[in-house]
């Protein structure tokens, strides 16, 4: 993610402003930044967790109020300093994510945020009738933070804490996000299947970013109760794990910046409305909340992306282009010798309820040859494909891959085992450039983590997983728009996309399901070529391909399906001189 | 604890149990049918308790006003939408529904004394003021964006939340308020006295439970709820609107979130933020039954009830507390057995 020499000009102006403010701002503002730093700091755990990766929690505040609450009970209670107690508070937050995480994460998508609501409520009510942290009236006398010799007693100066705490978290939350680890989180909205079948544990990268999220709010709490020097659970309610749930949204919940600008719209919004409301409506009480709830649905309804967007299109964005420096490949995987059995498929029966769509399918793929699997719509190809890959298991029959049984193991340790595909669906994220799509299909190929990348310290293996991811785009022709957004291409291209990412994976069985549909006369040309280069290079290939010229100008050998079943298999003349094929293709002469 | 307060303790989870299991039948039929996970079915629960107690006090309900406004809006975007499409004939139907309505309802407040009418009536009119909100909310809030994810319909439900229970606020005030009692008669059951207002309350959610089951097996309204729950999309090819289907859903939702608050207001005092705890004890129970099976969530609430009033027993600190962790092992439970990745 590079920028324009205007993004960075306008960051280099934020950022003097912000070391700034407290030398001129009065007490009043330097306090609202503060505040709108230890907010920001929770709404950028949400932008990972929700604009990211797709799911929610309403129960933020809560992860807030164990940070906060420990620190206050170690200080006080036992007096351990307070640059022990934040690793101390990390530590308890992080074990009550991780595992609230775990039980809920592996459910629907909605179970998470009804748990969050549930024990966001449930923490709250802890805080407030533990005798042992003060109950409702909470815990004073929590000492300052102190550098060596200098106590952070005033706002001023813990203002320059907060920050330069928030503004390393925003940096680490980029890095990570531009990473092999990254492009996975990112694939999490509306693309884990593709992600599994690309390697990617996505329960796992789901509880990392729960956890992660979880630990930026902690970290928040941490810094209030030292800025605060006391706690009650008031600020650790539900209520408040909503409102930073809206600060994310209205900022731009799929931005990193969204979480300042929504911060700060809603901490200024709130003091202003704070002020006028009470005076408007004749009463006091948090009427400020009517006006958020209505700005949401307003927001929800005609800006789902928040207001960061459209500060963004103000700004002209350049676009990275041209391969950086060059890298070391990546190490090939060893194939197996041609003609030996890549692939053996035995009995394989697939049951939806009562529909049979795979009955007792049997056949075998070799290394070093083209397989061609047709037949009519609906005949269960691609029901083959996603039992075989084990996107969708089988329902009986075993599949054994390289003379391993595979037909039990998930989709992702399959794909570790060299097998790659496509859908016959594409299933892209239109939302990211054509190289970063690739990219996702290296996912195996590299091995640094959240840590390195956060740091920068997967630079190395980054540009070798980018080049590869390149090579494949630039092998399938797609070199004019690697830098494109995939979801601008038409289908046909889209789909030679889904060919780049899967031979990025560098298989030794691909799974191409109709990569020709949608492509002119000249695309499947030179795909039937690129396919014959990988097949003299010893790669297997399993080819659903409705396109008979194609099919039988390239397939060594075919498998006929008709309803779930194998109707014939031979080589392409045989099968169309078969008169069963014929007529399950044209139709029995009455 | 011996047998008496075994007992009454009993009697009171069952009571409350009664409501959450009212509340995770509504529940389950908003999301099977719209997706939307209904976290406002709560403020419906406080809106119907605190509307009734206004008419009893002689005060004009704040809902009215609520209703006024919410209906003129959908007229001006119904109206506004028929004028660009130039079907003129809708203009009247549109204003008589959503004008029309509310204005009569505030003509028959005005023109009566409520306080003074007989106990039905009172409870007639309150759920008048307050059942039309449910599908004006959907028409709202919810229906512009039916198609969005379910995550987008939570995040949109959790506003109208916080909206309606600021309005609540300003409407009602801070203070709580009780309604009469639908009768003084009481039973002595061995050594525990059974109040007839506990008695009613059962027996009424029983009732309802048993009318919604008939609805659904025998109308045709019903019917369309069912199968818009089971094929969205089938549905809507068999001619069944989705928009109808939402409308309806929330109807019934309000209907019973407000019938509920009206059912245990003389029990209970209602403040304008108490719905919301009911109404997510509901959701414990929903969620016992994975939002799917209503017996099941029906039997997860009246359970929620019942851990609530023996855990006020034994730790009354932590009766939240443990309410809302009751939820792990469920979720623990359902987890083992879920099996596969999820496309949303």
């Amino acid at each position: 993610m590079s920028r324009s020499p205007h993004a960075t000009a306008i960051l280099l102006v934020f950022i003097a402003a912000l070391f700034g403010a407290p030398l001129l701002l009065p007490e009043f503002y330097v306090t609202l930044l503060n505040y709108i730093g230890l907010y920001a700091i929770v709404a950028l755990g949400l932008v990972l967790l929700t604009g990211v990766g797709g799911m929610t929690s309403f129960g933020q505040a809560a992860f807030v109020g164990l940070g906060a609450y420990t620190s206050a009970y170690l200080t006080t209670v036992h007096g351990v300093s307070p640059w022990l107690t934040l690793p101390a508070g990390l530590l308890v937050t992080g074990i009550v994510a991780l595992s609230l995480g775990l039980i809920t994460l592996r459910l629907s998508g909605h179970f998470l945020p009804l748990g969050t609501i549930a024990w966001g409520m449930a923490l709250y009510y802890l805080f407030g009738n533990l005798a042992a942290l003060g109950g409702h009236t909470g815990i004073s006398g929590i000492p300052p933070l102190q550098f060596f010799e200098l106590e952070l007693k005033s706002g001023r100066e813990f203002y320059y804490l907060i920050w330069a705490v928030l503004l390393l978290i925003i940096l680490a939350t980029r890095n990570l996000l531009d990473s092999r680890e990254g492009r996975a989180i990112r694939a999490l909205k509306g693309g884990s299947l593709m992600a599994e079948a690309m390697g990617v544990n996505t329960p796992r990268l789901k509880i990392v970013i729960f956890t992660l999220a979880a630990l930026y709010a902690s970290m928040s709490g941490w810094l209030y109760a030292h800025l605060q020097r006391f706690v009650n659970p008031t600020p650790f309610s539900l209520t408040q794990g909503i409102e930073y749930l809206f600060m994310a949204v209205v900022g731009g919940v799929a931005h990193v910046w969204g979480a300042i600008l929504g911060a700060g719209l809603i901490t200024v919004l709130k003091q202003w409305l704070q002020d006028w409301l009470p005076t408007l409506l004749g009463r006091s009480g948090n009427f400020e909340m009517i006006v958020f709830g209505l700005l949401m649905i307003f927001v929800l309804h005609r800006a789902r992306d928040g207001v960061w967007p459209i500060i963004q299109r103000l700004v002209p964005q350049r676009e990275r282009r041209g391969r950086s420096v060059e890298a070391l490949a990546l190490p090939r995987r060893p194939l197996p010798a041609a003609g030996s059995v890549v692939l053996e498929v035995k009995d394989a029966s697939k049951r939806f309820g009562g529909v049979v769509a795979n009955d007792r399918m049997s056949f075998r793929v070799r290394a070093g040859e083209v397989m061609a699997l047709i037949g009519p719509n609906g005949a269960g190809k691609s029901t083959m494909f996603d039992g075989i890959s084990g996107v969708d298991p089988l329902t009986s029959g075993a599949v054994s891959f390289r003379g391993e049984r595979i037909e039990s193991l998930p989709a992702r340790d399959i794909a570790r085992r060299g097998m790659s595909r496509t859908f016959q669906h594409v299933r892209l994220l239109p939302g990211m450039s054509v190289i970063e799509n690739v990219a996702i299909g290296t996912h195996l190929r590299g091995s640094k983590s959240f840590v390195a990348a956060a740091c920068r310290t997967d630079r190395a293996e980054e540009a070798r997983l980018l080049q590869e991811a390149a090579l494949q785009i630039e092998r399938c022709g797609l070199a004019e728009q690697m830098y494109e957004l995939a979801g601008s291409l038409p289908l046909g291209k889209q789909r030679l996309v889904e060919i780049a990412r899967a031979l990025a994976a560098d298989p030794c069985l691909l799974l191409l399901d109709e990569p020709a549909a949608g492509l002119r006369y000249l695309e499947k040309q030179a795909l039937a070529e690129l396919l014959r280069r990988l097949r003299a290079e010893g790669i297997a290939i399993l080819l659903v391909e409705h396109d008979m010229d194609f099919v039988m100008g390239l397939a060594d050998r075919v498998v006929v399906m008709e309803f779930g079943q194998k109707l014939a298999a031979g080589l392409p003349e045989e099968i169309q001189r078969n008169p069963a094929v014929v007529e399950a293709y044209l139709g029995g002469v009455e | 604890m011996d047998l008496q307060i075994a007992l009454l303790l009993g009697q009171d989870g069952i009571t409350n149990g009664a409501i959450y299991a009212l509340l995770a039948l509504a529940l389950v039929l908003v999301f099977a049918v719209t997706r939307v996970i209904f976290i406002p079915q709560g403020e419906f629960v406080a809106f119907g308790a605190l509307t009734l107690a206004g008419l009893q006090a002689g005060r004009l309900p704040g809902t009215i006003w609520l209703l006024l406004a919410l209906g003129s809006m959908i007229a001006l975007i119904e109206g506004s939408l028929a004028l660009r499409t130039r079907q003129f004939r809708r203009l009247p139907m549109i204003l008589l529904v959503n004008c029309g309505v509310p204005l009569m309802l505030a003509g028959v407040l005005f023109a009566l004394s409520p306080a003074s009418l007989p106990l039905p009536l009172q409870v007639l009119l309150a759920l008048m003021l307050v059942v039309p909100l449910g599908p004006m909310i959907y028409r709202l809030a919810y229906q512009p964006i039916a198609e969005a994810s379910v995550l987008a319909l939570l995040i949109v439900s959790v506003a109208v939340h916080v909206t309606l229970i600021g309005i609540g606020l300003f409407f009602f005030g801070a203070e709580g308020s009780r309604t009469l009692p639908f009768t003084d008669m009481s039973f002595e059951v061995g050594d525990a006295l059974l109040q007839g207002q506990t008695v009613l309350v059962v027996v009424a959610s029983l009732v309802l439970i048993v009318a919604l089951y008939f609805f659904f097996e025998r109308t045709i309204y019903g019917k369309a709820l069912r199968a818009t729950a089971m094929n969205r999309t089938g549905a809507r090819l068999m001619g069944i609107s989705g928009t109808l289907a939402g409308m309806l859903s929330f109807t019934l939702a309000a209907a019973i979130g407000a019938f509920s608050g009206i059912l245990i207001s003389p029990i209970t005092t209602i403040y304008y933020d108490s719905g919301f705890l009911i109404g997510l004890k509901g959701f414990v129970g929903a969620i016992i039954g994975g939002l799917a099976s209503y017996p099941v969530a029906a039997a997860g609430a009246v359970l929620v009830g019942l851990l609530e009033s023996f855990s006020s027993f034994w730790a009354s600190a932590f009766k939240e507390v443990i309410v809302f962790t009751a939820i792990i092992p469920v979720l623990i439970w359902r987890s083992w057995k879920t099996r596969h990745v999820e496309e949303e």
